[in-house]
């Protein structure tokens, strides 16, 4: 994986050049579609597209700031998302004096405390062999949370359930409310992760992937930012997992949390584009609605009517998979970049036009 | 160049969108029932859920042929592939909750008990009855706090029950089981562990030794444990297992000598499927069943007849017809075609909503009587529910041998519903505080 991220720095540069445009108008347009999408779309669109869409954003933005910005790949991405759900789920439980924002706190840090913990042999070994010893954290934490029924209050199916989810005496188990859980938290986090990847962390983290040896000549402290970029990360894994468990699956378990979605966290980045923040958030839309799309595109053709579904439901998978593979050849840095440049070409065209007008 | 590209994706999103107003318009079955059928025909389980399926759509696309659909009501059947996945169950949930095109649903049937926890809020809120016969959880039984949860016929403390009954038979009365060793050989995860409790409760009752054995998902090692097994000196293997851990355990039973007609599987191990693999080690391997294989009964017969006979049916393999699956997905369909025939005794003969249905769920009695005007007896114990019992007033299950070619089978096998029911409600209170869930006021089950 670590040769997919060709030049961070390069990636970066356009956009603090021009963050002055850039970043207010992404911010601008989060805000409007935070506050306009749950007045204009139904249940469905909120509960299966929006918020699942949302919440894996966070957790790509987590590992992008580990992977893409500072370099150590991880794999046990969802591990962190796990312990972040069910740390929630023991603070609501067991100390009800809190309130909910500052259980979703709490619990990305307990979760980023776990991730400088899983971080520390990134210090000693790199690439390849680093993304092996990530992966103990994910088998790690599901087998601790399904061996230790403390964990789900002895749950007879060790499954948690959100206990209450309130906000000065406003319920918001509702979709909206849950929605408006999962958008404002994202706004934060966002906001939060564009100061970070513009302040100095964040450039020594760029230093740090492009060359460790050069970093630290030059007096950056590179076990401490890679300590530091595991916590952070492992920070917003855990608010993801949170979301995840609570605004978007209501009931979850350890297994909700597997390999799996460690993997297609990992392909949020990849897809997405490595050592970018908004990219994120296309490549878990690719992620979450190709599937759903071809799905209902099926459904809505016809199709299942002649063909039966188990074949229709492969065919998806081979589609889904020719187009990760494809977009990956024509655009090795993601479909963020793709976006970038289609917008830039559109500008230019409609530049042409007026010159020619 | 990228101005092309663009101009490609506007095409896509305009099929997608055009693909997606036929999805979602309304109208085109106004007047029928609709029932959307959570499928996994892919992914780990794919072989169990491609049976299941298509017992399901039979029994359905049966009745649709021979009277209309349920009193005339055509059913109309969408399938949604979740690869027995949660989060692609949930998806599916939302997607088809509220209907589609016209037609109401009814039911949730989410073919997995992981689904069946997982939704428990969405039921709740959607006023949707999620049933799942033989799966779900113990506590979801009690109505006053599970009201849209409808674990039906089955649960594992009863197969421990059941399984314990069992033994007492074969030995000759329940006095003769206290000097037995029983091992309880389990998957480790939420369901594996279910047994532990009643096990041990019912080893205090009857005076058997208990003894609970783990094994790691996915359990294709068990050297160590069926060793221990034989230094236990078992008389008896529970064995609570779950996909491919069944045929390794059969062969590794095998090959360490332990007597496979002493082990009785679970009723998620006890199928065609779970045999097959483990060859001639798994002749004489006995396992709790409450969706009796087999073709002999009066409703395979008349579904053969309506549609395979006629090129019909959604079987691709004609040998998987009348396997425990099968006939699960059969006896699945049979229940819900009950419930809305229940629903429309009330509500008239017209497709009927998740609350209609629910009324239903809580008035249904399929007694015996009822079992032999459709065919079924043999196939399905008599089921009764209620507003405070959600599960079955009566508890049956068989115990069924596999024979190499075909199963072997006692008859229904009845337990004492009442011993766990106190541990059930005490757990759902507690549950339904935790979740601030309010309790129904229901005074006749506050006994």
């Amino acid at each position: 994986m670590p040769e997919t991220q060709t030049s961070p720095r390069a990636d970066l540069l356009p956009l603090s050049q021009r963050s002055g445009l850039v970043k207010p108008g992404i911010i601008g347009a989060l805000t409007i579609a935070a506050l306009a999408v749950p007045l204009s779309f139904n249940d469905y669109w909120i509960n299966s597209i929006m918020i699942p869409m949302l919440v894996m954003g966070i957790a790509g933005v987590g590992l992008n700031l580990l992977m893409g910005f500072t370099g150590c790949v991880s794999i046990g991405s969802a591990a962190f998302m796990a312990v972040g759900a069910f740390s929630a789920y023991n603070l609501l439980l067991r100390v009800p004096v809190l309130p909910l924002p500052v259980v979703i706190i709490l619990a990305g840090l307990i979760a980023a405390v776990f991730g400088v913990l899983f971080g520390l042999p990134s210090l000693r070994i790199k690439g390849f062999y680093l993304a092996a010893s990530t992966l103990g954290a994910q088998f790690f934490f599901e087998w601790l949370f399904t061996n230790f029924s403390w964990f789900c209050n002895d749950n007879l199916s060790l499954t948690i359930t959100a206990p209450r989810l309130e906000l000065f005496g406003m319920d918001l188990k509702s979709v909206h409310g849950r929605y408006m859980i999962v958008s404002v938290t994202t706004l934060a986090l966002v906001a939060l992760a564009y100061s970070i990847v513009r302040s100095r962390i964040g450039r020594e983290w760029i230093a740090v992937s492009d060359m460790e040896t050069s970093a630290t000549v030059i007096g950056i402290k590179v076990r401490a930012r890679k300590l530091l970029a595991f916590g952070i990360s492992s920070f917003y894994c855990g608010i993801a997992g949170v979301l995840w468990g609570f605004c978007y699956l209501q009931t979850s378990n350890a297994h909700s949390f597997d390999l799996d979605k460690s993997f297609e966290i990992l392909f949020i980045v990849i897809i997405g584009g490595t050592a970018s923040i908004f990219g994120n958030f296309i490549g878990a839309a690719f992620i979450v609605l190709t599937p759903i799309f071809l799905n209902l595109a099926v459904v809505g053709l016809g199709l299942t009517e002649h063909v039966n579904i188990g074949i229709t439901t492969n065919l998806q998978r081979v589609l889904f998979g020719a187009m990760i593979v494809y977009i990956l050849i024509k655009e090795p840095d993601g479909l963020y970049k793709l976006l970038q440049r289609a917008a830039a070409a559109l500008s230019g065209a409609c530049r042409r036009l007026r010159v020619t007008a | 160049m990228y101005l092309r590209q663009l101009s490609y994706a506007l095409l896509a999103a305009v099929l997608v969108s055009t693909s997606l107003q036929a999805v979602f318009a309304a109208g085109a079955h106004e007047g029928e029932q609709f029932y959307p059928l959570f499928t996994y025909r892919t992914g780990p389980y794919a072989n169990v859920g491609t049976s299941i399926v298509a017992g399901q759509k039979d029994m359905l696309d049966y009745l649709n042929e021979t009277e209309g659909g349920v009193n005339g009501v055509l059913n109309y059947m969408v399938e949604c592939e979740t690869s027995y996945d949660i989060d692609k169950g949930i998806e599916c949930f939302d997607r088809y909750v509220g209907g589609h095109q016209g037609a109401p649903t009814a039911t949730i049937t989410g073919m997995s008990s992981g689904l069946f926890a997982a939704t428990v809020e969405r039921n709740r809120k959607h006023k949707m009855p999620h049933m799942t016969p033989g799966g779900g959880t113990a506590t979801a039984i009690d109505g006053r706090f599970n009201e849209y949860q409808f674990s039906v016929m089955f649960d594992y403390w009863r197969e421990a029950q059941i399984v314990v009954e069992y033994i007492a038979q074969r030995l000759g009365g329940h006095d003769k089981l206290k000097d037995q060793v029983i091992v309880t050989l389990y998957h480790d995860s939420g369901y594996g562990r279910e047994t532990i409790t009643p096990m041990k409760m019912l080893s205090e009752q009857y005076g058997f030794k208990d003894v609970q054995i783990p094994v790691a998902h996915p359990g294709i090692q068990q050297e160590a444990q069926w060793q221990r097994i034989r230094n236990e000196k078992a008389d008896w293997v529970f064995f609570r297992s779950w996909g491919a851990m069944t045929p390794v355990g059969i062969k590794t039973a095998k090959r360490t000598g332990f007597p496979v007609d002493h082990i009785i599987g679970d009723i998620w191990a006890t199928s065609e499927d779970d045999v097959r693999p483990a060859g001639d080690a798994a002749i004489g391997y006995t396992g709790v069943n409450i969706f009796p294989p087999g073709t002999d009964y009066e409703l395979l017969k008349r579904i053969k007849e309506t549609l395979y006979d006629k090129g019909k049916g959604d079987l691709k393999e004609m040998e998987r017809f009348g396997t425990v699956y099968y006939n699960f997905g059969v006896i699945t369909s049979l229940i819900y075609s009950e419930v809305l025939r229940t629903g429309h005794t009330k509500f008239g003969n017209r497709p009927i909503t998740g609350e209609e249905a629910k009324w239903a769920y809580e008035n249904l009695n399929i007694d015996q009587a009822r079992l032999e005007d459709i065919g079924a007896v043999g196939l399905l114990a008599p089921l009764k529910l209620s507003r405070c019992n959600h599960q079955g007033e009566s508890i049956q299950a068989k115990v069924i041998q596999w024979a190499g070619d075909g199963w072997d089978s006692t008859d229904w096998i009845e337990i004492d519903t009442q011993l766990f029911v106190p541990i059930f409600t005490a757990k759902a209170e507690e549950l339904a505080k935790e979740q601030g869930v309010p309790k129904r006021d229901l005074p006749e089950c506050e006994a």
